[in-house]
């Protein structure tokens, strides 16, 4: 399998802190990988810092053979790496279809070019409220909103923080096989959770970051079975 | 009855250039979060672009042609000032983006009377709109009717441009989250740049469609922006509908409060501002801020009590200035003097932006009423000096108690705004209430009691009332209370938590400083010996935030030393150029972007980094 993403001796800071050291990650073509660790591991600082929204960080992050890390967020974004902030960050005076056109990006070579009805099909909630603003929707359908404006860049990579995170479990489970459609389509993804639940559904390989530092790494297969590893890091 | 409908007409046709102007300066900070002092002076070029432009362009094509070229042109300069100025400043303070947008007010100043002269010029008439339409037998101009048409007009078309194109949908987005823009591969900068642009335009615009009605002249821009920012406010940041129907209140405002209230119609519209933002602090379609921020940001550190070498300065400058009778001429000491004054209004803007974290841009208010206390007592009581200056500065506590009370109901630039209008009412008070005040004339003939009335004497008292206002100032820093203060700038709702009674600590940290200002104006007052409306003035409110800023927030010491370098540079300059305007805005700019932390903060840091170096050496 090609390698994604490619990140070695990422350490990030905020003002003084020291928040994140040497974290190594990867991710291959089509590969569902899960940033697994507890409240204020620093998923969130590792996926921020991936697209340059850290102010200080270092190291290297090789996204398609192209090294990234230092570039503005802009531009990382424009290469095919996707995010979406665990908070959502919906824009909650724009409307559905607004929300998605702010997404927008030109197409990309061998990469899935997502339309905004290809979207309404892949989520059809989302279809009937189109010109709904983006304040009057519900958490879950504000979280497919979310994912759906970021698949409008045409990512090859998309990360996504705590995408379970306040989900109703019938919610949970249509985030599942969104997940699994956008590997079949060619996408890398990279979800960050605090516990196994979710991950376990979708994720081949497993990180779990604990006060910025890489502990463990594996197959999901791997990780399930061992208990050890889970008690220590993981919430339960 | 037909008289009343007309001059709702005439209202109308002013609200539309006044919303072509506030509603580029909303969507500007709407999205920039820059509070643009610079756009009554972009509004002013448009106008005399427009007039160069139509004066040898011919025929219609010419005249309209060059109304849209003047503003494009202007606006391509706003785009220039954008890429090369505020896209270094995005992220500094709110006080820091205000100042330099006010440099380059100043500098735009200048240039205009450098290229165009001081006088008033006269633009053409617009072709085929010369005449008048008749409206229930009155006259209307045809050409005000045209205006009356193009507000609206133009908000349609920012509307179809902000609902209905993927730009205007992104700049929406943008007022929302600028981080969320960015991470959906949006480059902001770009999207500032065209933001800017079009703000800019709009003012050019608003400008330009000026020249038929209205001479150009040189102080459209400072007339234009503060009635702009009051729309704005009252419209709420960012929010162009509001802006329209704000437009239309103030400009009706205006237009009737000259009819049944001529003495005090400028006042009018200060008044509703002052009244809505109390009842909506964010203005009438505005929403609070989802990521506020103060005014200062975290460029204040903690304060220190003074270190040894602190401390021998402050000795050696104390002797220093003492002894200065000894060797100083006449000139020298005057110049002096009128620095230790303006040392201690620096130090009491520094007391209520830097220690209480509330921004003004209308602190002259307190000098000012300081000052005409002083004159008003000794010429219409005939006060002896020492009664004077007792009594006199209880004018500029009574107008800090009354403008405070409403200022620290608010913050961040909203605060700011609130202070210039409170600033703006006193100095038009005493603008026009010409019985009184003698208006523009001022009064003259203050003179301090004989004992005191020549320089060395009155030189002494100043040192001596200025040295024990900035050791007060200095010990209440540093009181109990001053700490409360403090805590209630850098933690809003933090020190809300704890159950700090906010509004009242600010409120008299707002009045005390006010009051320090105050006594520095009738010291002013006497030095100067006599009292003119310039001393309540926006420019001078400026130059007591250049004094803070120069000298470094940070610390007590730098509004003082701030003062002192500015009054003497300006002092020096002023007797050596015309271009004093040029060399203080752009003096602003190279400050703000280069030199945030002031020469106080300047020499700190430097002495810090060399004492820690050393102690790194020893170890
Ligand atoms: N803006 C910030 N300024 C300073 N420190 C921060 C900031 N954001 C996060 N931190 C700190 O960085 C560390 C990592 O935070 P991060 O948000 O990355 O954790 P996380 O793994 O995403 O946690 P959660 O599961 O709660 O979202 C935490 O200790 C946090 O306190
Ligand atoms: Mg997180």
């Amino acid at each position: 399998m090609k390698s994604k993403l490619d990140v070695h001796s990422l350490n990030s800071y905020y003002g003084g802190a020291h928040i994140l050291t040497d974290v190594h990650l990867k991710a291959h073509e089509s590969e569902v990988v899960a940033l697994l660790g507890r409240n204020g591991a620093g998923k969130s600082t590792t996926f921020a810092s991936l697209v340059g929204l850290v102010e200080k960080c270092s190291g290297s992050v090789i996204f398609n053979d192209e090294e990234i890390c230092g570039k503005p967020t802009h531009e990382i974004v424009r290469l095919g790496l996707g995010y979406v902030p665990e908070d959502r960050r919906i824009f909650t005076d724009l409307t559905v279809e607004e929300n998605l056109l702010v997404g927008k990006q030109p197409a990309r070579d061998g990469v899935r070019e997502w339309t905004t009805e290809m979207l309404f099909e892949f989520f059809p909630n989302l279809a009937e409220m189109r010109n709904r603003p983006g304040g009057q929707m519900s958490g879950g359908e504000q979280q497919m909103l979310t994912i759906a404006r970021t698949l409008m860049g045409n990512p090859s990579l998309v990360l996504l923080d705590e995408p379970s995170e306040g989900l109703s479990p019938k919610i949970v489970e249509e985030m599942a096989s969104a997940i699994l459609e956008m590997k079949k389509y060619g996408l890398s993804v990279i979800i960050s959770e605090q516990n196994l639940h979710f991950a376990k559904l979708i994720s081949d390989r497993a990180y779990i970051i604990e006060k910025g530092v890489i502990r463990y790494e594996g197959t999901m297969t791997e990780l399930a079975q061992n208990d050890e590893v889970k008690n220590a890091y993981l919430a339960v | 009855m037909d008289f009343i409908f007309i001059q709702f007409l005439n209202g109308l046709s002013s609200a539309s250039s006044l919303f072509l102007v506030a509603s580029g300066l909303s969507i500007i900070f709407g999205v920039t979060r820059i509070t643009n002092f610079a756009h009554g002076a972009f509004y002013m070029m448009g106008a005399y672009v427009a007039y160069t432009l139509t004066e040898s362009w011919m025929g219609a094509l010419g005249f309209w042609g060059g109304l849209i070229a003047a503003a494009v042109a202007v606006a391509i300069l706003g785009a220039l000032i954008e890429i090369v100025l505020l896209r270094r400043i995005y992220n500094s303070p709110e006080l820091f983006q205000l100042l330099a947008t006010f440099g380059v007010t100043l500098v735009i100043q200048d240039l205009v009377i450098q290229i165009w002269g001081v006088d008033d010029l006269l633009g053409r008439r617009a072709p085929g709109m010369k005449g008048a339409v008749e409206i229930f037998g009155q006259a209307f101009p045809t050409y005000e009717l045209m205006l009356i048409v193009l507000g609206p007009l133009c908000l349609g078309a920012l509307w179809l441009l902000f609902n209905k194109t993927r730009w205007g949908v992104l700049v929406r987005a943008a007022t929302q989250d600028r981080m969320m823009v960015s991470a959906l591969g949006v480059n902001q900068a770009w999207l500032f740049t065209g933001v800017f642009t079009l703000g800019v335009f709009l003012a050019a615009l608003g400008g330009a469609v000026q020249i038929p009605r209205d001479a150009v002249h040189n102080a459209m821009d400072l007339q234009i922006i503060v009635e702009a920012f009051v729309v704005v406010v009252i419209g709420g940041f960012g929010n162009v509908l509001g802006a329209f129907l704000a437009s239309f209140i103030i400009a009706e405002l205006n237009a009737f409060g000259i009819l049944l209230f001529p003495k005090i119609s400028m006042i009018l519209m200060f008044l509703v501002m002052a009244v809505v933002l109390v009842i909506r602090p964010y203005g009438l379609l505005g929403k609070a801020e989802a990521h506020p921020r103060t005014a200062l940001g975290s460029v204040i550190r903690p304060w220190a009590p003074l270190s040894k070498l602190g401390k021998n300065w402050v000795l050696a400058l104390g002797l220093a200035l003492v002894f200065l009778p000894m060797f100083a001429g006449d000139f020298l000491l005057n110049v002096s003097t009128e620095i230790l004054i303006f040392a201690l209004f620096a130090a009491s803007l520094h007391l209520m932006m830097g220690v209480g974290g509330m921004v003004s841009f209308g602190h002259a208010a307190y000098f000012g009423l300081g000052a005409y206390g002083t004159a008003l007592l000794v010429k219409f009581l005939g006060l002896s000096m020492g009664a004077t200056m007792v009594l006199a500065p209880f004018l500029a506590v009574a107008g800090a108690i009354i403008f405070g009370w409403f200022c620290v109901r608010l913050s961040g630039v909203y605060l700011a705004m609130l202070t210039l209008a409170f600033a703006q009412i006193s100095w038009s008070v005493i603008f026009q209430w010409d019985d009184v005040t003698g208006g523009d004339n001022g009064l003259l003939g203050i003179w301090p009691d004989a004992w005191a009335a020549d320089q060395t004497s009155f030189y002494y008292v100043t040192l001596a009332i200025v040295g024990i206002s900035v050791y007060a100032i200095r010990r209440i820093v540093f009181s109990p209370f001053g700490y409360t203060l403090r805590g209630c700038r850098d933690s809003l709702l933090r020190a809300d938590a704890i159950g700090i009674d906010r509004l009242r600590i600010q409120w008299f940290g707002f009045v005390l400083a006010g009051s320090f200002a105050g006594v520095g104006g009738v010291l002013f007052a006497y030095l100067k010996g006599s009292v003119f409306p310039d001393y309540i003035s926006i420019p001078l409110s400026v130059d007591g935030l250049v004094m803070v800023l120069l000298g470094g927030i940070q610390t007590v010491a730098g509004p003082i030393v701030g003062a002192g370098v500015f009054k003497a540079l300006s002092t020096f300059i002023i007797s050596h150029t015309e271009f004093w305007k040029i060399i203080l805005g752009s003096f602003i700019i190279v400050l703000v972007v280069a030199f945030p932390q002031g020469i106080v903060g300047f020499f700190l840091e430097h002495f810090s980094k060399k004492k820690d170096s050393i102690e790194e050496g020893k170890s």
